[in-house]
């Protein structure tokens, strides 16, 4: 293959295929996601790849082919690892035959998450090795060093990027060499793949020696190295893309001494010996949590290195929140270094004019987004009474926006149908609804149905579903009936679920159609237990126009109303009237619903 | 040597493919090549940004502030949140028109991008403002605004290939049906000083 612009996520799925992964499972979230879809995209045909339910289903699925001796991949966000949590603790007490990774991708600030949650703790705290790259370009060579690690000692690893390594694009070579790996199939041996409290006794003596045996093996491991010479006895160590950073304002100076760590579990403590000889003070750079600056600590301290100093996170010289920049880098290195110019030639210019107050422009949901008009409905139905509207995680966790405003809580994937029942026990004569998309219904929400049902909730449950996973880029999802397989299946019902779980009352509607939708939310919302609405229209990403809508100028009188209910970003404030931006309009109708004067109009394409 | 662009508007404009058309142009030209853009949350109606570097003994993907020989703006107010990232002597080439984001509709606020280019004005040496509706105008679609002002950039002379090798990364990745058009626009971009 020629040398190729190749995206961080990309390159971990290229060197996986190329390192004979037999089985890909995940669940989307950013910034993971490309890696999977990668391997469907490249798929030689022999690659089972999956889209599964979530982490957690995710992770069986692929432990289930690793005890084959399959070569696996599981992809998640780190929020996702929650999810994954339970198997994931105990398989790596059970071990498996063939080579498990377990890519999760961090998010440092957070971009795109709930979290600022760090793998690499995770990984000490699961006591399993973990691989973190700088660089979609290490990323290709490291993956495939994960697979061999993970056969060497028969555990799971992780690979844990973060999102400007993920998102990181890098001209990079792939090989067209793969790897071909068979698995030999399951052999039966309970004294192995059954988890009792007597062998996970001897597997936990056994995870503890292992971790020793890491710590030395790792020391001489390509991706961890020790580079320069120090100058005034000060060192720097870095991981991920905070090593990038510093090399890109040390660049290849002789006169700095660099630590790389690039497994932060198990930490190469012989390694890091060798960088803290003859050094006075370390400064360490890193995202999310300390890891690699507590590590250093400790070694100071279990080997008697009483006279170096280690600066960080912990000692306030750098950030302990957010992402890491090449300008905060410099800042806080000059200081350290003594070398004032440094810091200088990355700081922010200064202009003279004075700048004028910038528009603030916070993600919205899309203009002709079913979502909007079924908040907008509910938001309707139930005007002067008093309600409590619970979100959930997705593109409409947007609705808490203004105007709609319709999103009091939102806290974890399927939450919102449990934290609903919560409110409901302690407050009674509240409203209550849980806002739900359909993937994330299939995700973690049905379990919260069956909850209500026996536990005698009073709520209504609002099902969002354009037919797709939207916010993550619109994958399948069991509702849609097709697979990463390209296989179209029996589409999964959420209706027929609903009513098998016993659900009061179950409507459908259209939530473009704005009367109806309404009268819909009203005819359930006074009946007693859980009730049901589900909103189906598809995501206006991936489906065309069919009409366009304009302002009839002689019939606006600039009232604002369209603007100040629904919040579309098409609809714009011009010369004292609404003016709709033929280019953002997606001709979802819903202005034309709240127009007081029958002024929006709209004619098909 | 390396060259740093970095490209801003919202989420929709089309940011992300004239990255990947700057980007191919460098790599077809034999460079070493890192970007990264906005992806995610931030997509939906939001500030996005992309980060394009070329040349050797580049390491961050994202430009360190005071780096960009120069900034494709697609719309005013973005430029001016991203203009600690331009070099001193760096090229801003901006779309003239505002997108008015629903946050200023609903407080009546007047923001029309204005203020933005008299500000950009008085900061930039360098400065070419394109009427990028004009061109998307009298090439049939919207969709074209990306195109357009890549050929204003090629036009000021400072981008780190020539009109050739743009052409032919561009060329590379547009759907046959749409390579017309988008000469079109390339070529009204590149006369639009």
């Amino acid at each position: 293959m020629e040398r190729e612009l190749i995206m961080g996520n990309q390159a971990i799925a290229l060197g996986a295929i190329k390192a004979g992964v037999n089985l890909v499972a995940g669940y989307p979230g950013t910034p993971s996601t490309e890696v999977l879809e990668t391997v469907a995209k490249y798929n030689p045909g022999d690659i089972h790849v999956e889209w599964s339910v979530n982490e957690k289903a995710a992770l069986e699925v692929a432990a289930g082919a690793a005890y084959c001796g399959a070569r696996v991949m599981v992809t998640m966000k780190q929020v996702g690892l929650n999810v994954a949590a339970d198997p994931l603790m105990s398989l790596n007490y059970v071990g498996i035959k063939g080579g498990m990774v377990v890519m999760v991708a961090d998010d440092p600030g957070p971009i795109s998450s709930q979290t600022e949650q760090d793998t690499r703790h995770f990984a000490k705290f699961a006591k399993m090795m973990v691989f973190d790259p700088s660089s979609p370009k290490e990323s290709y060579e490291m993956i495939q060093d994960a697979f061999d690690y993970s056969e060497k000692y028969g555990r799971p690893v992780f690979f844990r990027p973060t999102t400007r390594v993920c998102h990181g694009y890098e001209t990079i070579e792939i090989s067209d060499e793969r790897k071909i790996n068979r698995p030999e199939g399951f052999v039966k041996d309970t004294s192995k793949w059954v988890i009792f409290p007597r062998t996970s006794y001897m597997n936990h003596q056994m995870l503890e020696k292992m971790l020793v045996d890491l710590s030395q093996d790792f020391s001489t491991y390509r991706f961890n190295q020790v580079t320069g010479t120090a100058k005034k006895k000060k060192g720097i160590a870095a991981s991920g893309v905070s090593y990038e950073y510093v090399r890109e304002i040390i660049r290849d100076r002789e006169d700095v001494k660099l630590f790389k760590v690039a497994t932060a579990n198990a930490f190469p403590e012989q390694l890091a010996l060798k960088f803290l000889e003859g050094l006075d003070e370390v400064i360490v750079f890193e995202e999310l949590d300390p890891v690699v600056e507590q590590a250093l600590t400790y070694i100071c301290g279990r080997y008697h290195i009483a006279d170096v100093s280690i600066f960080g996170k912990l000692t306030g010289n750098n950030v302990s929140a957010g992402e890491n920049t090449v300008a905060a880098i410099a800042e806080s290195l000059a200081a350290f270094l003594g070398e004032p110019k440094l810091g200088k030639s990355y700081a922010a210019p200064q202009f003279d004019a004075e700048q004028p107050q910038l528009p603030v422009r916070p993600p919205v949901l899309c203009a002709g987004c079913p979502h909007r008009a079924s908040f907008y409905a509910v938001k309707q139905a139930m005007k002067g009474k008093k309600a409590v509207f619970a979100g959930d995680i997705g593109c409409y966790t947007l609705g808490n926006a203004k105007p709609l405003d319709m999103c009091d809580t939102c806290l974890c994937m399927g939450a919102d149908v449990t934290i609903t029942q919560g409110i409901h026990h302690i407050e009674p004569d509240t409203y209550n609804f849980a806002f739900i998309g359909d993937s994330t219904f299939f995700a973690s929400g049905i379990t919260g149905v069956v909850n209500a049902v026996y536990n005698q909730a009073d709520m209504t449950l609002i099902v969002l579903d354009n037919s797709t996973t939207a916010m993550t880029g619109h994958q399948p999802h069991p509702g849609t009936g097709v697979t990463m397989m390209g296989d179209v299946v029996n589409k999964v019902s959420i209706e027929k679920i609903l009513e098998a779980i016993g659900v009061t009352k179950i409507v459908r509607a259209d939530p473009l159609e704005l009367d109806m939708a309404i009268e819909a939310v009203k005819s359930v919302v006074e009946l007693e237990g859980v009730k049901a609405v589900i909103f189906k229209s598809p995501c206006a990403a991936i489906t065309k126009p069919k009409k366009a809508f304009r302002i009839n100028t002689d019939k606006c009188i600039g009232c604002m109303e369209c603007i100040s209910q629904i919040g579309c970003p098409a609809i714009v404030l011009k010369n004292g009237q609404a003016y709709i931006e033929p280019s953002q309009c997606f001709g979802c109708g819903l202005c034309s619903h709240v127009c007081l004067t029958k002024a929006i109009e709209g004619k098909e394409q | 040597m390396s060259y740093n662009y970095l490209l801003c508007g919202v989420g929709g404009q089309g940011t992300v493919l004239a990255a990947k058309v700057l980007a191919q142009t460098a790599i077809n030209m034999g460079n070493e090549v890192k970007t990264t853009e906005t992806i995610g949350m931030a997509q939906r109606g939001g500030s996005v940004v992309s980060h394009v570097r070329v040349g050797k003994n580049i390491h961050s993907p994202l430009l360190p502030m005071h780096s960009a020989d120069m900034i494709i703006g697609f719309e005013p107010s973005e430029v001016v949140r991203n203009l600690a990232y331009l070099k001193e002597d760096g090229v801003v080439v901006v779309n003239k028109k505002a997108v008015k984001p629903t946050t200023s509709s609903l407080s009546g606020s007047d923001y029309d991008g204005h203020e933005m280019l008299e500000y950009l004005k008085k900061c930039v040496k360098t400065l070419v403002i394109v009427d990028g509706d004009k061109i998307c105008e009298e090439c049939g679609s919207p969709k074209v605004l990306n195109v357009a002002l890549l050929g204003a950039a090629a036009g000021t002379g400072h981008l780190s290939a020539g009109e050739t090798e743009l052409t032919e990364a561009l060329l590379s990745k547009v759907k046959e049906q749409f390579k017309e058009m988008n000469l079109k626009a390339l070529k009204l971009g590149m006369e639009s000083r």
